[in-house]
Parts: structure tokens; C-alpha cells; sequence
């Protein structure tokens, strides 16, 4: 296709795509207004089901299904990632690591800040149907907290705290938990993730039924798959190195 | 409030720009970070905190570390 034919091909998909934007914003209700149907149905149903964190109950009870698909796209990335990454057939590992220079102050830190994520982080997944969170971002916590290990200068240490093939079984175990507890949820109540624990107290730890479960299961899926994503990245980009002719 | 969430978008704005500006993928992965945090707080202003975890974790240091760690990769190759 040459140029001429190109730009006319832009110019005729663009303008459609900007017409079609300005008539969508102009149909939108105004920025910050006060009517909000969905929500009032959404804050109604979250309360009945003694649920204080009304987003973690649209994501793990109202709409349990649309987690589960996203918890199934990162699975796949996982997976697509541990494929495209592992050491190709001219590419060596190489034992030798480059010892760098880290800063006192970075280690210090690092260690200091270790043990502080990770409690940040399990209590971001335990109190993920309570307060802002959940298992996605306790387990994305999680999962980079671990990496202050290397950033203190020790990837030894990381890579022993660290058995990737432990964290691709969590990252498998997460996923598998969560559908199993929606199928056992479908054959006890005729519907896919219903609520089936009792609710408990609105506000307390133990509430909100079904949600925390849900909520440990995604913050050991998604804090594995964080962890396996960053090592596979970490192993290519510090120890592998290309063979002879490896240069493409 | 206003004025917090005029400020908040002006300074992603600001960010987004300078991503773009950086041109280079590994000045690009820096300023990703930074443009990260600050659409955080966005959120934040916005009143949406579960989603800024979110972002703060994906966005300013997932993203931009495996970014630099491609980076780096690439640079071995050559």
C-alpha cells in the first residue's frame, strides 16, 4: 500500500474514530454529578452481604466471574512469559555474577523495608474486604517486596528464599483454588461463585463471606505470579548469556 | 476538591507528555514510573484508593522494572 493510500485510509478511520468520541462525550453525564444508579444498587447489595469494602464485593461477589477472568489472563501471561523466556538452545547460564558496588544506605534500607512490605502486604490481602485492597494488590505488594532482597545487593539470598518452581505451583494453586471455589459454590447453590459462607458481622475480620477466601487465593496467585514474571526477567537479563554466533 | 483533581490531571498530563518526549525505552521506563505515581494520585483524588494501590504496584514498579530489565537485555545483544 503506498503512502497517498495510506494517509487517505487514516484520515477516513481517524475521522470516524473522533466523531464517534465527541459524540460519546457529549452524551456522558457531567464530570462529578451526583447520579449514580449503579452504584446505589452496587453500596445496597455490598451492605446486605456485610461487606464495609463495597469494591471488593462488585469484584469477588457481585461480579465474581469477571475476576476470575482476569486472574485467568495473568495465569496466561505467567505462563507465555516462562515460554518466551526459559534459556533458548544457544544460550548458556552463566554461574559467574558480577558482583556491583550497593550503596550502605541502600542496603540498610532495603533490609528495613523488607519485613515492613511484607506485613504491609499480607495485611492488604487479609483486610482486602474491610479497607482499600485486596488480593491483587497485596500480592503485587508481596511480590516486589521480596525483590528489596536484590536491591539490598544479595541475589543469593533472593534466588534461596526464592524456589521458582514453588511459586509456579502458588501461581497454579491460586487460580485453581478460585475456580474451585466457584464450581463448589454452583453444586451447593445453583449459581457460579454465589456466596455460600455464612457473612458474619458487617466490619469484622471474619465477614463478608465468600470475599476473603476469594481474596487469599488471588493474593497467593497473583504474589507467585509476580514472583516467577520478575525472576524469569531478572534470570535473562543477569545470568544468560547468548552463544557463539548468538547475536541476532 | 476541584482544584485537587485539576492539579492531579494536569500533572499526568505534564507526565504522560515527558514519556512520550523521553523517546529512548530506557529514560521512557523512568518517567513510565513517575507518570505512574502521579495517576496513583489521580485516583486518589478521584476517590478511588482500591485502584490506586493498583496502579502504584503494576504501574511505577512492575511495568518499568521489566522494562529495564528488556532493556538491558537488548543492550547485551547487541
Amino acid at each position: 500500500m503506498n503512502r497517498t493510500a495510506r494517509t487517505v485510509m487514516f484520515l477516513v478511520a481517524g475521522g470516524g474514530v473522533a466523531v464517534l468520541a465527541v459524540l460519546a462525550v457529549l452524551r456522558m453525564p457531567a464530570f462529578g454529578g451526583s447520579h449514580h444508579p449503579y452504584r446505589d444498587h452496587a453500596v445496597r447489595a455490598s451492605v446486605s452481604h456485610a461487606t464495609s469494602n463495597v469494591v471488593a464485593s462488585i469484584n469477588f461477589d457481585q461480579r465474581g466471574m469477571d475476576t476470575l477472568g482476569e486472574e485467568t489472563i495473568l495465569l496466561a501471561s505467567v505462563v507465555g512469559v516462562s515460554v518466551l523466556l526459559r534459556p533458548a538452545e544457544d544460550e548458556s547460564k552463566s554461574e559467574h555474577l558480577g558482583s556491583g558496588r550497593v550503596l550502605d544506605a541502600t542496603r540498610l534500607g532495603g533490609y528495613v523495608l523488607l519485613p515492613v512490605t511484607l506485613v504491609v502486604g499480607f495485611d492488604v490481602v487479609a483486610q482486602g474486604h474491610l479497607t482499600p485492597g485486596g488480593g491483587f494488590q497485596g500480592g503485587v505488594v508481596l511480590g516486589t517486596g521480596m525483590h528489596l532482597l536484590y536491591v539490598a545487593g544479595r541475589y543469593q539470598a533472593l534466588e534461596r528464599l526464592r524456589p521458582v518452581s514453588a511459586f509456579e505451583w502458588g501461581e497454579a494453586f491460586g487460580a485453581a483454588a478460585f475456580a474451585c471455589l466457584g464450581i463448589s459454590s454452583l453444586l451447593v447453590t445453583g449459581a457460579f461463585l454465589a456466596n455460600v459462607i455464612p457473612w458474619g458481622t458487617f466490619g469484622g475480620l471474619l465477614s463478608a463471606g465468600t470475599v476473603p477466601v476469594l481474596n487469599g487465593a488471588v493474593g497467593v496467585e497473583v504474589a507467585s505470579g509476580v514472583m516467577v514474571l520478575l525472576a524469569k526477567f531478572l534470570e535473562q537479563a543477569i545470568f544468560v548469556r547468548s552463544g557463539e554466533g548468538g547475536t541476532r | 476538591m476541584t482544584i485537587i483533581v485539576a492539579a492531579a490531571l494536569t500533572l499526568v498530563a505534564v507526565a504522560g507528555t515527558a514519556v512520550v518526549v523521553a523517546g529512548r525505552p530506557d529514560r521512557q521506563a523512568v518517567t513510565l514510573s513517575l507518570f505512574g505515581l502521579l495517576l496513583a494520585v489521580l485516583f486518589m483524588a478521584l476517590q478511588a484508593p482500591d485502584v490506586a494501590l493498583s496502579q502504584i504496584g503494576v504501574g511505577t514498579a512492575i511495568v518499568p522494572l521489566m522494562v529495564m530489565l528488556a532493556v538491558r537485555k537488548v543492550h547485551q545483544r547487541r
